[in-house]
């Protein structure tokens, strides 16, 4: 790993762990849409932090704009004090990592080649050296598969490194997404939905393996809607509702908090953002269809 | 290969009997003694017919007259009786024949039997309708068409290996009825009910061999197909090679549905290179076989356009870019090798390159052109591309026609082209004279057929290097999924670019023969669709045909479409046509190509393969993942 922090267990040590990602009032317009309003976000290196909210309230849309998917309309999003170009390669180059919400394996490569392919920005050799092959090239090539099968060791996949992607049970296949993330040596990896369609097992095991990530010193951000997974795993939560960033804190902090009860359960209150511009709930869900739209091209 | 241990497949045919809703049963109820018995004196009867006269006259192309010995036609209904005979006294369990039919299934026997109904009942047709009527037939032709169908309905009442599709929605089968065309929809369901299934069935390792016979079972396999070769290409006419086809397609199927040709693949694959270096021998010996320069010229002609083709592969098969325009590269490569051959119709008729700086300036001008298309145009996804490299492929041409010192500069001499390219020398060794090594002769072609045959294994070099390496793979990863591939960290643009390129320059070195070959070089050649071979229309239905991804796919594809075409003269004015028909059932029936990808044949046998490492291959497609070191 490119990133070695040591472990910080807590939150509040994690804070001291400096900044890694900040992100400063990121807007994303789609026309006349605004699927993701004048958020902030901050994630400090150790650290878990969630991203929850109601179907359609951006958060997807709000990944995007940090991996580079999306260009965000405004705002500026910096990783370790640098801003990031909006380019997804160049992101992933500087440190990021991303699965996706509808699992997006290279379905017809092997499952070691799907995790090889991350390597992808750690390694070097061009079409001239793996023409002539000279011994540095099946240096890289060894080191890279060494890598890889670590990587399938960790998430549990090493006996299915030789079967099609497209072959693996719906979980292992998103344990391999996790996998080909890593295999990029991410300082931070970004996690949509990780648990999406997994019975409680699965789930579990999930949250294991991304305390064991956390605990390599890459610090996570998770979008989930799994409540009882997001507050046991995260050290902080931020939430979004309607592109707008509602609450953040610790675990108790936002599931106390009345504004998120309402926002999830449709209760009607004073203070809440829809309310306040009046912006029909239906703009925020058609912003994100617009999102996953973008993003299936 | 007598000793390979039958319990295995014995054990496998026993479980496939039971398991899900595959099962073992013939289409006739037939007891199995009958059923047999009525299979070998169906082959037995076709044998004797072939030497029996067939016909009266000499008028049926190949003289089928004479009774005594067989010929012409007759030859393959022989060698597709005797196939079948066989393989079915070895799946009866005769000792010493076993080894035809590894994994003990009678479909093999049944596809043999389908292929001497075929070509038997093909020429006594045939005879009936170039002759005029059945009138023509001697009792020979009868016996003939009688045998071939007892065989056949001996084959049918065999045990067969059976795999039912499901049925399709009942909702399907009451519009069948509505719509009055019930019997078709009836067909179309017994069809699927129907369905052969061998492919998941076991055999028996091949590599418990002893490694000398290993080795000999290749030499042999490779010469056999190379004598095949020769044979189909010497046919006389269009009736026999139609023939000869029927029996070599329909009998590789048959034999392979025995596992013969996964043992085969099996063999290759633990002996890869040694498989390999036969495999190129032979290719040498091509022109040594025969002393015909025609063939010769098929075989040069093969070899540029299959190399071609593999370039466009990378594109296409490992990147997923359509390319319509791709003819274009060869184009540009072709008229660089013809501008500095010192041609007299060559602007700078003085310049005359030796052929490795021509190679290298035509492979250098076609990627230069690649990267000039290649840098506006894959910005582009998908159908888009397709429409923009087609229109650039036509602005070649277009702009060549166009360069005549008329309507434009004076470079490429407009529609009459570059003419009186000179022959090629090497070393002091002029490829437009004919030599003699040893007893044999190589004439032109042959010469060319040779160099050709040194650039091909170049591509193909390049071809399998590149595709097993970060490159390749981020290639794969950009097909497969583009935005999952960029959140990889791989720059999507700049990797295609590569991609793009690289095919360009594999064309243009095989432009650069091409244009040598033909003597001169003309600007119609490189449209997008006609009825000569190199263009892209061709090359695209090569790679598809032949097999997306895979090495020998294209180059197979592009011998294909470029060899039949030649023997059935009759099909000249319906080429495209059948071009149509073929892709349509192509991609109907195995739409991964008649070479399948390695990944498809991991999706169809993952479940046999519990250790990476120990799986049965028809690998010849990217040795992805274990030839690293």
């Amino acid at each position: 790993m490119t990133t070695t922090i040591p472990q910080q267990p807590t939150p509040a040590d994690a804070a001291a762990g400096g900044t890694l990602l900040q992100a400063r009032g990121v807007i994303m317009r789609f026309g006349g849409l605004t699927a993701v309003r004048n958020v902030d976000l901050t994630v400090n290196s150790g650290e878990i932090v969630g991203l929850i909210g109601p179907n359609g309230a951006g958060k997807t849309t709000f990944f995007n704009c940090l991996t580079g998917l999306y260009v965000p309309t405004e705002g500026t999003v910096s990783y370790r004090g640098t801003v990031l170009p909006p380019k997804p390669h160049l992101v992933t180059k500087a440190g990021i990592a991303r699965t996706f919400q509808n699992i997006r394996l290279f379905a017809n490569m092997t499952v070691l080649e799907n995790v090889l392919v991350g390597r992808h920005t750690r390694t070097r050799e061009g079409l001239f050296s793996a023409i002539v092959r000279g011994p540095g090239f099946h240096k890289a090539e060894r080191a890279s598969r060494e890598r890889a099968m670590e990587l399938l060791a960790f998430t549990g996949l090493a006996d299915k490194a030789e079967h099609l992607a497209r072959n693996l049970p719906y979980g292992e296949q998103r344990k391999l997404e996790i996998a080909r993330a890593l295999a990029s040596e991410p300082g931070l990896l970004l996690l949509d939905e990780p648990t999406a369609g997994m019975n409680p097992q699965e789930t579990r095991a999930t949250e294991e393996l991304v305390f064991a990530i956390r605990d390599q010193g890459i610090a996570v951000l998770v979008i989930e809607h799994d409540m009882r997974f997001i507050f046991n795993l995260c050290d902080r939560v931020a939430v979004l509702v309607q592109g707008e960033k509602l609450v953040e804190g610790t675990s108790e902090v936002v599931q106390n908090d009345e504004r998120v009860i309402a926002a999830y359960l449709g209760e009607p209150f004073e203070g809440a953002p829809a309310d306040e511009d009046g912006t029909p709930a239906a703009t925020a869900d058609d912003a994100s269809t617009t999102s996953e739209q973008e993003n299936d091209r | 290969m007598t000793d390979l241990p039958i319990a295995a497949a014995e054990e496998a045919v026993a479980a496939t009997a039971t398991h899900g809703n595959r099962r073992t049963a013939p289409f006739i109820p037939l007891p199995l003694t009958a059923a047999r018995a009525t299979t070998l004196a169906g082959a037995v009867i076709t044998i004797a017919s072939t030497f029996m006269s067939w016909t009266y006259t000499t008028d049926f192309p190949g003289d089928l007259t004479v009774s005594g010995y067989p010929g012409g036609l007759q030859i393959m209904t022989l060698i597709g009786a005797i196939l079948t005979g066989v393989v079915a006294l070895g799946t009866f369990g005769l000792t010493g024949l076993r080894w035809l039919t590894p994994s003990r299934t009678n479909n093999g026997v049944l596809l043999l039997a389908l292929a001497t109904l075929g070509t038997t009942w093909y020429t006594v047709i045939d005879i009936a309708a170039k002759l005029g009527g059945l009138a023509n037939l001697d009792p020979g032709g009868f016996v003939a068409f009688i045998g071939a169908l007892v065989l056949f309905a001996g084959a049918l009442a065999l045990p067969l290996d059976r795999h039912p599709e499901e049925p399709a929605d009942a909702e399907y089968y009451e519009l069948g009825r509505a719509e009055g065309i019930s019997a078709v929809v009836r067909g179309y369901a017994w069809l699927r009910e129907a369905r052969l299934h061998h492919s998941e069935l076991r055999v028996p390792d091949a590599r418990k061999l002893n490694r000398w016979l290993q080795r000999l079972v290749i030499v042999v396999v490779y010469a056999l197909g190379l004598k095949i070769l020769t044979f189909g290409l010497a046919t006389d006419y269009s009736d026999i090679f139609i023939g000869y086809l029927i029996v070599l397609a329909v009998g590789v199927w048959g034999l392979s549905a025995g596992g013969l040709l996964k043992q085969f693949q099996q063999l290759t694959q633990h002996n890869k290179k040694f498989s390999s270096t036969v495999g190129v021998l032979t290719a040498i010996a091509y022109p040594f076989a025969q002393n015909n320069e025609l063939w010769a010229n098929l075989g040069a002609s093969v070899l540029i356009v299959g190399t071609v083709a593999l370039g466009l592969n990378i594109v296409v098969g490992l990147t997923g870019l359509l390319d319509l325009g791709y003819v274009a590269f060869l184009g540009v490569g072709a008229y660089t090798a013809a501008l500095v051959s010192g041609s007299p119709f060559s602007i700078w008729s003085g310049t005359q390159f030796p052929f490795w700086a021509a190679a290298l300036a035509g492979m250098g001008a076609a990627c230069v052109f690649g990267v000039l298309i290649g840098a506006p145009t894959l910005r582009l996804r998908g159908d888009y591309l397709a429409i923009v490299t087609l229109g650039f492929g036509e602005i070649f041409r277009i702009i060549v026609r166009n360069l005549d010192g008329v309507s434009g500069p004076k470079v490429t001499n407009g529609p009459n082209g570059i003419a009186q390219i000179p022959d090629l020398s090497i070393f002091g060794y002029n490829l437009g004279d004919t030599h003699s090594v040893g007893s044999f002769t190589l004439g032109r072609f042959a010469n060319y057929y040779l160099l050709m045959l040194v650039i091909t294994i170049i591509v193909v070099l390049v071809f399998t290097r590149a595709a097993d390496s970060r490159i390749g793979r981020s290639w794969i990863a950009i097909r497969e999924d583009e935005t999952a591939a960029t959140a990889m960290g791989i720059n999507g643009f700049r990797v295609k670019l590569v991609a793009f390129a690289l095919g360009a320059s594999l064309a243009g070195l095989a432009g650069t023969v091409f244009a040598h070959v033909t003597n001169s070089v003309v600007p119609d050649p490189y449209v997008f669709s006609g009825s000569v071979p190199p263009n892209s229309a061709f090359l695209l239905a090569a790679v598809v045909l032949g097999g997306m991804g895979t090495v020998s796919g294209p180059i197979l594809g592009a011998a294909l479409l470029y060899v039949i075409p030649q023997k059935l003269s009759f099909l000249s004015q319906y080429e495209l046509f059948a071009f149509g028909i073929a892709l349509i059932l192509i991609m109907r029936f195995r739409p991964e190509g008649i070479i399948p990808n390695r990944r498809r044949q991991l999706e169809f046998h993952e479940d046999e393969t519990p250790a990476p490492g120990n799986r049965p291959m028809g690998d010849d497609t990217v040795p992805a993942t274990t030839a690293g070191a």
